[in-house]
């Protein structure tokens, strides 16, 4: 089983006999950049701590390069970590912020201010080094947090939201910064977040967290084509959910609204049975090329851009439908009969 | 009755509206009148006993006063001996405070509280008790300390550190609430730092500031202080003032002059040290 270079075996966390993190498995590749993405409160964070070693399991194991280090001292784990609030020490500069680790190793000062020199380069703030921290933007701070983390040669990469507390434009910008730098050095990372946006555009493998519970591990394009929960389903991505009515399970056909589907998925219950069938936005097409052919009224036009999300509402719920914006496109109008369809294998279904 | 009632809407109005040029010089002019009504109850017993310090020969204005206090003989041992006990008295509460404000703030926030009140005590407890007390317990076995001028001192010393705890932890507890303590910890931890390289590293650096206010005001309180001394038989500034203004006539005066330089110096530095930082 543990095959990773850190893995963690049925780590459990409970908090007053309230459970946290509910047994955890996993097993991260070297090199490998992991994603723990759920809201808030469900146990991605704390995942994350035990990691640290800021908080110990109440049951289960973590080993990382091949030893156990589930009650191993933070301080003597050889992990670096980002946290969401820079956690820059005020009283130093940005040189021997990042310097730190390597001083509290005791390494000798001409070593100390080349590795120093070296990471500021490697964060593309090569002047900053005798500025303080306050003098920095957030962006700028949180890349020398990064730097920081990274001078002590790190076995592990933990970064805690580390872009929740920045802008849009900044966020993007030190996302693919976060990435190019964990592929330059090889480093195995583990991300937390909540903004799925971010797992998707970061990760080798996400896994996604619910109440404690692991939901599912995979790929970014797995976890988002092929949801394996419901709570995976809604939580990655738009999605649309439509009450149908079983018709002939193994042939994948349903009813929904009074309208015949059919779908590529075989279904395992009796006909007549209630169940849901799930679409993603951007697979609608706003006309009857399709096989599944939906009619609704259109209920609001939304133009975002590079999309345009129109809300319809069809016999038995309503459907979100993402189009690509065009310069010659012509914008459906509230109050509009349409017609929606999507192919067989674009649709899933939910018991 | 009636003056009133009418007088309440244009006031009211005047809360919206920038207030007339004219109200507005009224109510500096009242302000002012209070800041020099207060101004004058605290600076003239000042000024009063300054002019008395400079009566010291017969019609002349003389600083004989100042000269007589500085040539005695036991003005400066008293004075170092003081300097020297609230030097140790900061030191001491220092190295108790700082480590137990930072691991209340950290691990156990719900003890804030009490140990909010514990340091509050020595303003509840009057001087007098505390020395009775620490001779009570401190003038038997196991552990007599009472008994020789040297071992009072630092049962002395020890009251002293008790007695700065209200100001010491108050000090360090609004710097510790400055700033992210937590992540600050983890974020050295996770570099590889131990708890007292997170303590001198990290915390301490950050609290140089507040720690200096608390030790400032530790050492105006203690280089006066008169009942806990004079109860040890300690040979400290407090009981030489006192000593002074019970044989002398014009040097109390003096001294009392000079006590105050010292305090509003300390006061001086305090504002200098936490003065804001200028920003870029």
């Amino acid at each position: 089983m543990s095959g990773g270079f850190l893995s963690l075996e049925g780590v459990r966390k409970e908090f007053n006999g309230a459970v946290a993190v509910d047994t955890f498995n996993l097993d991260v590749a070297p090199g490998e950049f992991v994603s723990f993405l759920g809201p808030s409160g469900c146990g991605k964070t704390t995942t994350l701590r035990m990691v640290a070693g800021f908080e110990q399991p109440s049951s289960g194991k973590i080993s990382l390069a091949g030893e156990d280090v589930t009650y191993t001292k933070p301080n003597e784990r050889n992990i670096g970590m980002v946290f969401q609030s820079y956690a820059l020490f005020p009283n130093m500069t940005v040189g021997d912020n990042i310097g730190f680790g390597l001083k509290v190793r005791k390494e000798e000062s001409a070593a100390r201010k080349e590795r120093v020199a070296e990471l500021l380069e490697l964060i593309h703030l090569p002047d900053k080094g005798s500025s303080y921290p306050y003098e920095l933007s957030g962006g700028q701070q949180q890349r020398v947090a990064l730097a920081r983390a990274l001078a002590i040669r790190p076995q592990l990469l933990l970064l805690d939201e580390p872009l929740s507390a920045l802008d849009a434009k900044i966020r993007d910008e030190l996302r693919n910064e976060i990435r190019r730098i964990q592929r330059q050095l090889n480093i195995t990372t583990i991300y937390v977040t909540h903004d799925q946006e971010e797992a998707l555009a970061l990760s080798d493998r996400i896994v996604v967290m619910s109440k404690g519970k692991m939901e599912q591990v995979g790929e970014p394009f797995e976890i988002y084509n092929n949801p394996a929960t419901g709570f995976v389903a809604s939580f990655v991505g738009q999605l649309n959910r439509l009450p149908a009515t079983v018709v002939d399970g193994a042939g994948g056909r349903l009813e929904v609204g009074g309208t015949a589907v059919r779908t590529t998925s075989t279904v395992e219950t009796a006909p007549g049975a209630q169940v849901s069938l799930m679409l993603r936005p951007e697979e609608l097409t706003l006309d009857e090329s399709e096989e599944n052919v939906i009619h609704g009224t259109v209920e609001s036009v939304t133009f975002l851009g590079s999309i345009v999300r129109v809300q319809i509402a069809v016999n038995g719920g309503r459907l979100t439908a993402d189009l690509f914006n065009e310069r010659l496109l012509k914008l459906p109008v509230a109050g509009d009969p349409i017609s929606v369809s999507f192919p067989a294998h674009a649709c899933w279904v939910m018991v | 009755m009636v003056a009133v009632t009418i007088s309440t809407a244009p006031i009211q109005a005047a809360a919206e509206a920038p207030a007339p040029v004219e109200l507005q010089k009224k109510n500096r002019l009242g302000a002012w009148i209070v800041f020099g009504l207060v101004a004058i109850y605290f600076l003239l017993p000042l000024a009063a006993t300054f002019w008395w310090s400079l009566r010291a020969l017969k019609d002349q204005y003389t600083l004989e006063a100042y000269r007589r206090l500085f040539a005695d003989s036991n003005f400066l041992p008293a004075f170092t001996q003081s300097l020297v006990n609230a030097a140790v008295a900061i030191l001491l509460s220092l190295l108790i405070i700082m480590p137990t404000a930072y691991w209340v703030t950290l691990r156990m926030p719900r003890l804030r509280p009490v140990i909010e009140f514990i340091t509050l005590l020595p303003f509840v407890i009057p001087g007098v008790v505390l020395v009775f007390g620490l001779i009570r317990l401190y003038s038997r076995p196991p552990l007599v300390l009472t008994h020789t001028y040297d071992s009072s001192r630092i049962l002395l010393v020890c009251a002293y550190a008790a007695l700065s705890f209200p100001y010491m932890y108050r000090a360090v507890d609004n710097g510790l609430r400055a700033m992210d303590v937590r992540s600050l910890t983890e974020a050295a931890q996770s570099l590889g730092a131990s708890w007292p390289t997170i303590l001198r590293r990290v915390i301490f650096p950050n609290l140089r500031v507040a720690l200096l206010s608390g030790a400032l005001l530790t050492f105006a309180i203690v280089i006066g202080e008169l009942t806990i001394a004079l109860f040890l038989a300690q040979k400290t500034f407090g009981p030489y003032m006192a000593e002074l203004t019970r044989s002398k006539v014009y040097e109390p005066s003096a001294m009392a002059i000079v006590a105050f330089a010292i305090t509003w110096a300390a006061m001086g530095m305090i504002a200098l040290i936490t003065r804001p930082r200028k920003e870029k």
